[in-house]
């Protein structure tokens, strides 16, 4: 009879706790497809969770904010973008694959509001860590139409250092057959557009640009060269003779002009006269980059930067307030996102706010640096085999071709939407400016920037030969080993990742 | 051998048949092993050798091959102009060196005072349970620790920067800090198991052969040099071969302290991260099939010396020689 009682118990605690799961599980839904702008950008990863085949749940969106929320009379970008209909014979899953939730984030504020409500969408993440995510798609891609409608990829998004990779290959699809007219894309960034063209077909397309800036804190330029107007500051780093003698200074003034040995990487590599992999697969290294070589080279044994390497921890810490480190090159994403929130005295996990007085938030400015060059930015490309292209397609061009959108969204994120009129309106705009910059509009610089910008050397071996590269340098600069033996060492690191290349 | 029980031992051949009934289900009993031992093991290592002589990989989405190359790849590998697997061989028994002999060392001593009758340690299950920690870490973890404690900007530097200048000694960007922290790791993972194994065989030993060394008038360090470590013997070269055998394939710690890099200029990468490193993005199976089986060699190899030099000592070695002697001779008899 106990045990009786016992098991009725149990089998009653079980449903409780069931039906308390799912209750939470269905409120925690509704918040997230309220979608109201800002809000639910935070609140959304708490329902969709960190599981890889989590679905988001957007089919739910059915109350879309219809009015306004943004200062001013500027729309909201989530109400830019039109709802989203299902085309006849498409399939009510769609499957992205990403390697963060980034975007994830983005989609589920800005998107997910507006898509048609029988839709399932399912992010696919897959973390980039030892090239996870690209080996996850090298896997899965190739066989994508052999799979079950529901368990294809409809969508995946990519990096610059990698684009070439999937839009050379037959993976991605003509944007458009998705939709997407030469109209939609006449706006964007002629180099976004570059990187994604193969024998002049478009495959994939961006809603960013990444143009490269060097930010530096105004704190130092003022003990270093007296004055930390950027117009001033710039007459002073104007190219790589003058930055280096700003570099003495710096030393004079116990400040490192740098960080660490990659910093100035993009710089260089950007601005290279040939591709990493010739015609016959013979892998050429550029003068720009046995320029970084010795230059970076010098910085070290003068004691001109930090010894750390991108992204680790030392680098980082050399971003947090206090530090005695002039400044960094750094494109859109990595100034408003990256730098900003490690300028912070109390981190934003910790409760600390984006804003003026917090660590040294303000306290930054950025200018133009010795060249122009970008770094980074993502794009998206439809999957081959896809049963959903149109809807693919719509979302591409709710996200990446709408100006108003374009516009809406840069103000709202700082992003720098890929868009040449808007942008250009946002920085001639005299009214605005970045408070982590001191007011200054860090659009106009983008904006010259971008337009220098061209991609047309991408390779599908760049990746792998700017990280082996970069990486088999830093012995040299650690003074492990002479510099033939660094590039030796690079050529034998990067055969391993590509053994059809042709090296000395 | 059949012939002899038809000519009429019915007995024997009766018992065999019952042997035989049995017999049957020792095979059933197999079967799983086997199945899985055929798929997943054998097969695969017959992929490997196959392989090992073609050229097979794939860059960016292509697939290349699988084309019949000689041995291309064995001689790629051992290309003395670039990274080569005896540069590897050396990194890697190195740093397996560096820690091993402070382990063997340190776990001879805790298991010789643990299981002396004389000393009468007390609370030898929390001792035990403390050094035999280490080992339940996962060594990614382990290694990540370390990392971040030896770090330029990790503690360890904190403390060095303030009697150095401010200067940090760089622990990661110079080889023999590097091979060092790698030994440390291992030492402490790995000191625990070995003492709680040595303290198995010393506990193997016969109390009364030590009491009567003892009342013979030997002291405690003739009883450990000429009675305990020749008894122990074969556990010490059981010991020394699965840690040797686990050194050459060496990987996830010295992979996780320096990203994969085997830095500074590959002096600690080891055999198996150079074997990831090919198969990791070009899934090079030629290259990876080669160095696999070098490295099933070189196991092979240090297995057999080990054994043959070490297990048996020279009395046993001169028994055994006079056992097979006279086993030949016997042989040679019954053939006239």
């Amino acid at each position: 009879m106990k045990k009786r009682i016992l098991a009725a118990l149990l089998a009653s605690a079980t449903l409780i706790s069931m039906a308390g799961c799912s209750s939470t599980q269905s409120t925690s839904s509704t918040t997230s497809s309220a979608g109201d702008g800002q809000s639910s950008a935070t609140e959304a990863p708490a329902n969709s969770g960190d599981a890889t085949e989590a679905p988001a749940e957007s089919g739910d969106a059915t109350e879309a904010p219809t009015e306004s929320e943004a200062p001013g009379e500027d729309k909201a970008a989530v109400d830019c973008v039109d709802d989203i209909t299902l085309a006849d014979g498409e399939g009510k899953v769609l499957n992205i694959a990403v390697w963060n939730d980034d975007w994830k984030k983005q989609f589920e504020q800005y998107i997910a509001p507006h898509m048609p409500k029988d839709v399932t969408v399912n992010f696919r993440i897959t973390e980039n860590k030892e090239n996870a995510y690209q080996n996850k798609l090298d896997n899965d891609l190739p066989e994508n139409e052999s799979k079950s409608a529901d368990e294809k990829i409809d969508m995946f998004l990519f990096e610059a250092d990698y684009a070439t990779k999937y839009v050379a290959s037959d993976v991605t699809l003509d944007v458009k057959e998705l939709g997407l007219t030469d109209d939609d894309v006449k706006d964007m960034y002629q180099y976004t557009k570059d990187v994604c063209t193969v024998d002049g077909v478009l495959k994939g397309v961006s809603w960013q640009a990444t143009p490269g800036l060097f930010a530096y804190r105004r704190e130092a330029a003022k003990e270093i060269l007296g004055t930390d107007d950027p117009d001033a500051v710039q007459a002073e780093l104007s190219d790589w003779t003058k930055f280096e003698a700003v570099a003495a200074k710096a030393k004079e003034k116990g400040y490192k002009m740098l960080s660490g040995y990659d910093d100035s990487y993009r710089v260089f590599s950007n601005n290279v006269s040939k591709p990493w992999v010739d015609e016959n697969k013979n892998v050429q290294i550029d003068d720009q980059l046995m320029a970084w070589v010795d230059q970076t080279k010098k910085y070290t044994d003068e004691g001109y930067n930090n010894k750390t390497s991108l992204w680790d921890d030392a680098w980082t810490k050399d971003q947090t307030p206090g530090q005695k480190v002039f400044g960094f090159f750094y494109s859109t994403w990595g100034i408003n996102f990256t730098l900003a929130g490690n300028s912070l005295k109390t981190p934003e996990k910790e409760g600390g706010k984006l804003e003026v007085g917090n660590g040294e938030y303000g306290q930054w400015a950025a200018c133009y640096g010795p060249a122009s060059y970008f770094w980074g930015g993502t794009w998206m490309a439809a999957a081959k085999g896809t049963d959903n292209p149109k809807l693919v397609g719509s979302i591409m061009k709710a996200f990446c071709c709408d100006p108003d959108f374009a516009k809406a969204f840069a103000k709202e994120t700082q992003d720098y939407a890929n868009n040449v009129p808007m942008m250009k309106e946002l920085a001639d705009d005299p009214d605005y400016g970045s408070t982590f910059l001191g007011g200054q509009n860090h659009y106009a610089l983008f904006f010259n920037v971008a337009d220098k910008i061209s991609m047309d050397k991408c390779t599908i071996y760049d990746q792998a030969c700017n990280e082996q590269f970069q990486g088999a340098f830093k012995d040299y600069f650690d003074g492990k080993v002479d510099k033939d033996t660094a590039l030796a060492n690079f050529y034998t690191k990067v055969k391993e990742k590509h053994p059809d290349l042709v090296t000395p | 051998m059949a012939q002899p029980a038809a000519v009429g031992m019915q007995a024997p051949a009766k018992k065999k048949g019952g042997i035989g009934k049995y017999k049957k289900w020792g095979y059933i009993f197999m079967i799983p092993f086997v199945v899985v031992f055929l798929i997943f093991q054998a097969w695969p290592l017959i992929q490997t050798f196959y392989y090992s002589f073609f050229e097979y990989y794939k860059t960016g989405l292509t697939w290349v091959g699988p084309n019949f190359c000689g041995i291309d790849n064995f001689a790629a590998i051992f290309d003395f102009s670039r990274v080569n697997l005896f540069a590897l061989t050396y990194n890697t028994l190195v740093m397996w060196a560096i820690g091993f002999i402070p382990q063997i060392i340190i776990s001879l001593l805790f298991a010789y005072w643990f299981t002396n009758v004389r000393l009468r340690l007390k609370c030898m299950g929390i001792f035990k349970t403390i050094i035999y920690m280490p080992n339940l870490i996962m060594a990614s973890a382990f290694s990540m620790l370390i990392f971040s404690l030896f770090s330029d900007i990790g503690p360890i530097n904190e403390i060095i920067k303030t009697f150095n200048n401010g200067e940090p000694f760089r622990f990661l960007s110079n080889t023999w800090s590097t091979m060092g922290l790698v030994g440390l790791m291992n030492f402490m993972m790995w000191f625990g198991n070995t003492t709680i194994l040595l303290m198995a065989a010393m506990m193997g030993i016969n109390e009364s052969v030590i009491e009567a060394a003892e009342i013979d008038g030997a002291g405690s360090g003739q009883i450990f040099w000429k009675i305990t470590l020749p008894l122990i013997r074969p556990i010490l070269v059981y010991v020394l071969i699965t840690s040797l055998i686990g050194g050459l394939q060496m990987f996830d710690v010295p992979q996780i302290l320096t990203g994969g890099m085997g830095s500074p200029n590959n002096t600690t990468l080891t055999l198996i991260m150079y074997l990831n490193n090919n198969i990791g993005t070009s899934r090079n199976y030629g290259i990876a099939g080669a160095i696999s089986i070098v490295v099933f060699i070189i196991c092979a190899a240090l297995s057999l010396v080990v054994y043959y030099g070490f297990a048996q000592d020279k009395t046993t070695r001169e028994a055994n020689k006079r056992a097979k002697a006279a086993l030949k001779a016997e042989r040679a008899r019954r053939g006239q």
